[in-house]
């Protein structure tokens, strides 16, 4: 009798959380919606996807990023809309797994008619999401300094290619702390097609290669890499490193009795947020390459920060991709302003030459790449976890994603 | 409900239903929109691998947790042609910037379409008969051959991840436009790829069905319910483990081969632990043991994580943890063992055995 009370049970709870996943389709809270079959603008309300991991393992970066874009949206919506229309954020959630990403940006596109998407962190679920944008001609705004060589008709990119992030900061490096560089990074696309670039560039300028490494995402043993490093004995460690293994890695450097006046460590995935995760007693005094820090002294920044804290919280910080994500949407508005239309490839028109006072500065949407123009800063971890911007362009630099302005790095053209 | 019987009623109105099933998915495509097909298509290819899962697991007792392997190696077989026949004789786009300038030789015959659909079926299966030959050969079972599979899981997406080169590492392979020379993004093809893989689960489901009722099929359950004592009568139990293990990966491998033609991408992270395990969480929950369960808890499992992460973005993964969690506890048969309850409940008494029962921990 024990036994048909179990299965009764369990008959019930499978009716349940079915009926729970019917019910949810049909509620629709003011801000957020799921489903539904409106057309992107149709009626007062303009629909747009917002697609990010908020599970999984990438959930930790991409979460905030989420929440600057719908904090956009809300600001936007409280201003009067779009067209003098209402935003809504259809959101969904890319589960830190590239066929996911596809699979969502389709039923964003085809099932929910979003205007746009703003979405995706990895390169990884970017190049999943790029074949389904190209084919339903459907609009995405990625919002992550990213490895370059790439331009789709069909992707804004508000985040850095190398040559407005890698590329200056290299140069930067050879000028003022040495020619003698370590590469050293996490196992996958990014570091990998980034250190190539840096290899090549290192032959084209005097550099010199003391080392490269490679460890798989989530390593987070660095002793024998430390020890190699040490009888390296290099200028420079380039650190591609993403995630969790940075923790480890900055903890065994200090650890191991190596300082910043014995070499100095650049890393280009390490900005306000990580700092808060991996200590700033380990990271003091290392530096970072980025378009964009929360000290960064703009008037937009202004409000930007503090509209951020005061809506998510005191203790949270502002970061590269959380103000890339921020501006991106920004950047959408004024494209169907100037277009009257959400229509993609009017938008897509509109946007070329495209001005904005972001918080990082002045960008403008390259109509060429779809990229757009950003100034790249250098800057040095404080001990209150903030960055001390140490260099800047000084100027917007237009982005180059294939790097074709640089002669050395003719041979890692791709063949697209 | 799958052992041999006489053509009972029962088992005319099982045959009527099974038309009914068959008839339905043919006739998804005028129902469903194109991105519902979609899903469906791609759930379906998951059924796939659940069958093949079932057949070792629920039959002969024998818990891969490496099947994402087998899947994923079938899956690359056919990416790797769709990449080609995308470049149109260019190089692949990631070995470009990894700094290859010209394609490696094991990429050369993977134009052909038919050899790419070859390699999917035979590079799992033979990677499976090499791995069986070593572990049911020496004995090893249970849960040190589970862990062998989970080995050779971490073993293959590390060498993917790293060779990005060759691989495309953690993005994988992805950006495919056309299959045979039609646009793989046109509603037709989407139309006849989706009839093609409603045709292989049915044509799979059939075999497995003829497999497990053959005298093979026996000999199967009765090495899952004592392997010594099938030594002893004679038969060697693990020649039939090998044949078995190698059957399921080359249908994993045709699993694959048709997910990547409707999601369009494949990457490590499709074959890893993760996606290892949760293939066999679909067959549990369907209920192990009985195929139209397996194929059943897949599409299910599938249809409630699309369902459930696009309604509950943020809390998604705590409804389908409770689902799993739900179903291990109170169905320990899993939802076909929920069915034959019922079914048992109105005429037939309770202790009457049920073959297709698995009673014991298989691991």
């Amino acid at each position: 009798m024990k036994k048909k009370w179990f299965y009764q049970m369990g008959l019930t709870a499978v009716v349940l959380s079915m009926v729970l996943a019917a019910c949810g389709n049909n509620e629709e809270p003011a801000s957020t919606t799921s489903g539904g079959n409106s057309g992107a603008a149709s009626g007062d309300t303009i629909k747009v996807g917002v697609l990010h991991s908020l599970s999984g393992t990438m959930a930790i970066s991409e979460v905030s990023v989420r929440d600057a874009e719908i904090m956009a949206i809300e600001e936007i919506n409280a201003a009067g809309g779009v067209l003098g229309k209402k935003l809504v954020a259809v959101e969904e959630d890319g589960a830190s797994d590239w066929p996911t990403f596809a699979e969502k940006a389709r039923k964003l596109i085809s099932e929910d008619k979003v205007a746009t998407v703003f979405g995706g962190w990895t390169s990884s679920s970017r190049k999943a999401m790029k074949p389904v944008f190209e084919e339903l001609n459907g609009l995405l705004w990625y919002p992550v300094q990213y490895e370059g060589l790439e331009s789709s008709p069909n992707i804004f990119y508000t985040g850095a290619t190398t040559n407005q992030q890698i590329v200056p900061a290299v140069d930067w490096l050879l000028e003022n702390r040495g020619k003698k560089f370590y590469l050293l990074g996490s196992d996958y696309v990014f570091p990998r097609t980034a250190n190539l670039i840096i290899k090549e560039q290192l032959k084209a300028k005097g550099g010199e290669l003391a080392g490269e490494e490679y460890t798989p995402l989530g390593h987070t043993d660095y002793s024998t890499i430390i020890s190699k490093i040490k009888a390296a004995k290099p200028d420079v460690v380039f650190n591609t490193l993403n995630g969790d293994s940075n923790v480890a890695f900055f903890k065994q450097l200090k650890d191991a009795g190596i300082t910043v006046q014995d070499m100095t460590t650049l890393s280009v995935s390490v900005a306000e947020e990580e700092i808060r995760g991996i200590g700033v007693d380990v990271l003091q005094g290392h530096l970072a390459a980025w378009n964009y820090y929360q000290t960064t002294d703009t008037p937009a920044n202004k409000s930007f920060v503090a509209n951020y804290k005061k809506k998510y919280g005191e203790n949270r910080v502002t970061a590269d991709p959380i103000e890339a994500g921020y501006t991106a949407v920004y950047l959408w508005k004024a494209a169907v302003e100037k277009a009257g239309s959400t229509d993609v490839d009017k938008v897509k028109e509109a946007a070329k030459g495209l001005e904005w006072d972001a918080p990082e500065g002045k960008v403008k949407i390259d109509g060429e790449t779809q990229h757009i123009y950003k100034t790249v800063r250098i800057g040095e971890v404080q001990a209150d976890g903030q960055f001390k911007e140490l260099w800047n362009s000084g100027e917007a630099v237009k982005p180059d994603p294939y790097l074709k302005g640089y002669d050395w790095a003719a041979s890692i053209k791709p063949t697209e | 409900m799958l052992t041999l019987k006489k053509l009972t009623p029962a088992r005319i109105w099982l045959l009527i239903g099974y038309a009914a099933a068959a008839a339905a998915l043919f006739s998804a495509p005028m129902f469903l929109s194109d991105f519902r097909l979609n899903l469906l298509a791609k759930f379906l290819a998951f059924a796939i691998v659940a069958l093949g899962l079932d057949l070792i697991w629920g039959f002969t007792g024998i818990l891969s947790l490496g099947h994402g392997i087998f899947f994923g190696l079938g899956a690359y077989a056919m990416a790797m042609y769709l990449k080609l026949e995308a470049g149109g004789g260019k190089l692949p786009d990631f070995m470009g910037w990894s700094g290859l300038n010209q394609l490696p030789w094991f990429w050369k015959p993977f134009e052909n379409f038919g050899f790419a659909v070859l390699m999917g079926i035979l590079i799992p299966a033979v990677l499976a008969l090499f791995l069986g030959f070593f572990t049911f050969r020496n004995r090893i079972r249970g849960v040190y051959f589970t862990i062998l599979t989970q080995a050779l899981v971490i073993i293959t997406t590390t060498l993917l991840v790293g060779q990005q080169a060759y691989t495309g590492g953690t993005n994988g392979v992805t950006g495919y436009s056309k299959i045979l020379g039609q646009s793989i993004a046109s509603s037709d093809t989407k139309r006849m790829l989706y009839w093609i893989t409603a045709a292989v689960l049915i044509a799979v489901f059939i075999l497995c069905r003829y497999i497990v009722k053959s005298r093979f099929g026996k000999v199967l359950r009765a090495i899952r319910d004592g392997e010594n004592r099938v030594r002893f009568i004679g038969y060697n139990p693990a020649v039939y483990q090998m044949v078995i293990f190698t059957i399921s990966a080359a249908l994993a491998g045709i699993a694959g081969m048709l997910f990547v033609l409707h999601v369009g991408i494949i990457s490590p992270s499709m074959m890893g632990i993760v996606p290892s395990i949760e293939m066999v969480l679909w067959v549990a929950i369907g209920g192990r043991g009985t195929l139209i369960g397996a194929a059943l808890g897949a599409v299910l499992m599938n249809w409630a994580k699309s369902e459930f992460s696009t309604t509950y973005p943020e809390g998604w993964t705590y409804f389908l943890g409770a689902v799993f969690i739900v179903v291990v506890v109170f169905l320990p048969n899993g939802l076909m063992g929920l069915a034959s309850k019922f079914k048992l409940g109105k005429g037939k008494r309770r202790s009457e055995p049920e073959h297709d029962r698995v009673e014991y921990p298989a691991v």
